[in-house]
C-alpha cells in the first residue's frame, strides 16, 4: 500500500503544480500542434503522403513533445532544491519514481488526446480499431514516461538537459516509435498483420523500463 | 569484369580502414598511457 | 588507494613504470598481431570465395568479429555498471567506461564494413535492413554514454549516471533487435548477417573462428590498456586538484596568519 500511496502523493503534487502554473501544457500543446502543421507544410497535403504517414507523424510529434515534457518535469525540481527535500522525505525512491512516471503519463495522455483531435481534423484521419489503438497508445505512453522519468533526473542533474536529453532519450525510444507506428497502422486498417504483437512488444518495453527505473532511482537520488 | 574489380576495391577498403582505425586507436591509447605515466608517481600506479 | 605490498601483485600484471604495458599485455598484443596477420592471409587469400556470397564474404570476415566484440563490450559495460552500483569502487566504473568506448569504436567499424558489404551486394551503401538499422541506433545510444562521461562532475555522480545509462542501454539491445527485425525483416532479403552460411566448411569456417578469436584477444589487450589509461587519468586529475589546493594554502599561510581575530 505505502509504495503506491506514496507514488500517488508524488504524482498528485506534480500534477497540482502543473495545473496551477499551466506552463507545461501552455508550452507543449502549441508546440505539438505546430509540429503537425510543419509536417503538413513539408509533406504537401495533396500528395497523399500525409494520409499514409499519419500514424508515424503523430508518434514522432509525441516523442519530440515528450522530451519537452520531461525537461520541464525535472528542471523545476532541481532548480528549487526540491530534489534534496525529496531525498530527505523518507519516501521510498521507487515510489518517487513511480509518482513521476504517473504524472508524466497523465501529461502525455492529455497531449495525445489533443494531438489525436488535431490529426483527425488536419489530416482527415479516421480513428478505428479502438481496442488495439488504445492499447498501443497506453503502453507506448507508459514506456516513454518510464524512460523519461529516469533520464529526466540525469539530464537535470547534469544541467545539460536541452542538448543531452534528446540524445539520450530518443535512441532508446526508437523501438517504441517503430512499434507504436506499426501498431497504430494496423489498428487504423492501413496495414495488415499482428497489431497485438506490436502491443506486446510495447508492453515488454514498458515493464522492463519501469522495473529498471524503479530500481535505479535510489542511486540516482542519492548520488545526484 | 568491372564488378569483380569493384568488389576487391571494397574488400580492400574494408580491411584497410578496419586495420587503420584499430591501429590508430591503439597508438592513441598507448601514447596517452606514456604521457600520463610521466605525470603519476610510482606509488600511485597500482590498481585492481 | 594505498599501494599494497610489492610482492602481492601477479607478476604478469605488474606494470612498467613509464607506460601502461605489462607482461600480460605483451602476450596479448603479440598474439593479436599474429592472429591479425593470419587472418589477413586466410581471409584475403587462402579461403575460397563463397558459393552464395562470392568474394564479399571477405568483408564479413571483418564485419562479424567487430560486431561480436562490440556486443561483448556493451554487455561487459552493463555488468560492470551493475557491480559499480553495488560495490561503488572506481575499478568497476572505469572498466565500464573503457569497455563502452572500445565497443563504440567496434560498432563504428561494424557499420562501415556493413556499408562496404552493402555496396558490393545491393549496389548501395545503405538499405533499411534490420542489422544496419539496429546497429546504427545502438551506436548512437552508446555515443550518448560517452558524451555523458565527458561532462565535468564529481566522480561519484558521473559513475552513477554512467552506470544507469549503461544498464538502460543494454536492455534496449534485444528490444530494438526485435522491433527492427519485425519491422524490416519482412520486407528484406539478404540481410548482412543472415547469410553467414550454416553450411560453411573448411577454411571459411576456420577463418571466421580465427577472426572471432583474434578480435577477442585484441579486445582484451585494448581493454587492459584503456583501463590503465583511465586509471592514470583519474590519478593525474587528483594530483592536479591537490596541487592547486596546496598552492592556495601556501598563498594564504604567512600573510593570512596574522589576521586571525
Amino acid at each position: 500500500m505505502s509504495l503506491l500511496g506514496d507514488a500517488r502523493l508524488v504524482a498528485a503534487k506534480d500534477l497540482r503544480l502543473e495545473r496551477r502554473s499551466k506552463v507545461g501544457l501552455a508550452q507543449m500543446l502549441p508546440f505539438a500542434l505546430l509540429v503537425l502543421l510543419l509536417f503538413a507544410f513539408a509533406l504537401d497535403p495533396d500528395r497523399g503522403v500525409l494520409d499514409r504517414a499519419t500514424a508515424g507523424l503523430f508518434w514522432v510529434t509525441v516523442l519530440f513533445t515528450a522530451v519537452l515534457a520531461v525537461q520541464r518535469a525535472f528542471s523545476v525540481e532541481v532548480d528549487d532544491g526540491v530534489m534534496d527535500s525529496l531525498r530527505l522525505s523518507g519516501l521510498a525512491p521507487a515510489a518517487i519514481y513511480l509518482g513521476k512516471v504517473a504524472a508524466l503519463v497523465v501529461q502525455l495522455a492529455v497531449l495525445e488526446v489533443v494531438l489525436a483531435l488535431g490529426v483527425v481534423v488536419l489530416y482527415h484521419a479516421s480513428l478505428e480499431g479502438w481496442p488495439l489503438l488504445l492499447a498501443v497508445a497506453a503502453l507506448s505512453t507508459l514506456g516513454i514516461a518510464a524512460v523519461g522519468a529516469t533520464y529526466g533526473v540525469v539530464a537535470a542533474r547534469l544541467r545539460q538537459s536541452s542538448a543531452l536529453l534528446p540524445l539520450l532519450l530518443l535512441p532508446l525510444l526508437a523501438p517504441v516509435l517503430i512499434a507504436a507506428t506499426r501498431g497504430s497502422d494496423v489498428a487504423l486498417g492501413r496495414e495488415a498483420g499482428g497489431g497485438w504483437s506490436w502491443a506486446a512488444l510495447l508492453g515488454v518495453f514498458a515493464v522492463a523500463y519501469l522495473g529498471l527505473g524503479a530500481a535505479l532511482f535510489r542511486p540516482l537520488l542519492e548520488d545526484t | 569484369m568491372i564488378l569483380a574489380f569493384g568488389v576487391w576495391g571494397y574488400i580492400t577498403v574494408a580491411w584497410v580502414v578496419t586495420f587503420s582505425v584499430l591501429g590508430l586507436y591503439s597508438a592513441w591509447i598507448l601514447r596517452r598511457g606514456r604521457e600520463l605515466s610521466r605525470d603519476v608517481p610510482e606509488d600511485q600506479r597500482r590498481w585492481m | 588507494m594505498t599501494a599494497p605490498a610489492p610482492g602481492s601483485q601477479l607478476a604478469a600484471t605488474r606494470v612498467a613504470p613509464n607506460s601502461t604495458g605489462s607482461t600480460a599485455t605483451r602476450v596479448l598484443g603479440t598474439a593479436s598481431l599474429a592472429g591479425l596477420a593470419a587472418l589477413a592471409v586466410f581471409g584475403l587469400a587462402i579461403s575460397p570465395s563463397d558459393a552464395k556470397l562470392g568474394e564479399t564474404i571477405r568483408i564479413l570476415y571483418m564485419h562479424v568479429p567487430t560486431v561480436s566484440v562490440a556486443y561483448l563490450a556493451f554487455v561487459l559495460t552493463a555488468v560492470a555498471s551493475a557491480i559499480y552500483l553495488w560495490k561503488r569502487t572506481e575499478f568497476w566504473d572505469l572498466l565500464a567506461a573503457s569497455s563502452a568506448e572500445i565497443g563504440v569504436v567496434f560498432f563504428g567499424l561494424t557499420i562501415f564494413n556493413g556499408m562496404m558489404w552493402g555496396k558490393t551486394t545491393w549496389g548501395t551503401y545503405w538499405e533499411w535492413e534490420p542489422r544496419l538499422v539496429t546497429t546504427t541506433v545502438l551506436f548512437i545510444t552508446y555515443i550518448g554514454y560517452l558524451v555523458v562521461r565527458t561532462i565535468p562532475t564529481e566522480p561519484r555522480t558521473r559513475g552513477t549516471i554512467s552506470a544507469v545509462i549503461g544498464l538502460m542501454a543494454v536492455v534496449n539491445i534485444p528490444i530494438t533487435h526485435k522491433a527492427v527485425d519485425w519491422w524490416r525483416g519482412l520486407h528484406q532479403s539478404g540481410t548482412v548477417l543472415g547469410k553467414v552460411d550454416p553450411d560453411m566448411k573448411g577454411s571459411q569456417l576456420f577463418t571466421t573462428y580465427l577472426g572471432l578469436t583474434t578480435f577477442l584477444v585484441l579486445f582484451a589487450w585494448l581493454l587492459i590498456h584503456r583501463f590503465r589509461v583511465a586509471f592514470l587519468a583519474e590519478r593525474a586529475a587528483e594530483r592536479g586538484l591537490q596541487g592547486a589546493i596546496a598552492e592556495r594554502r601556501a598563498e594564504g599561510g604567512p600573510a593570512g596568519g596574522g589576521t586571525r581575530p
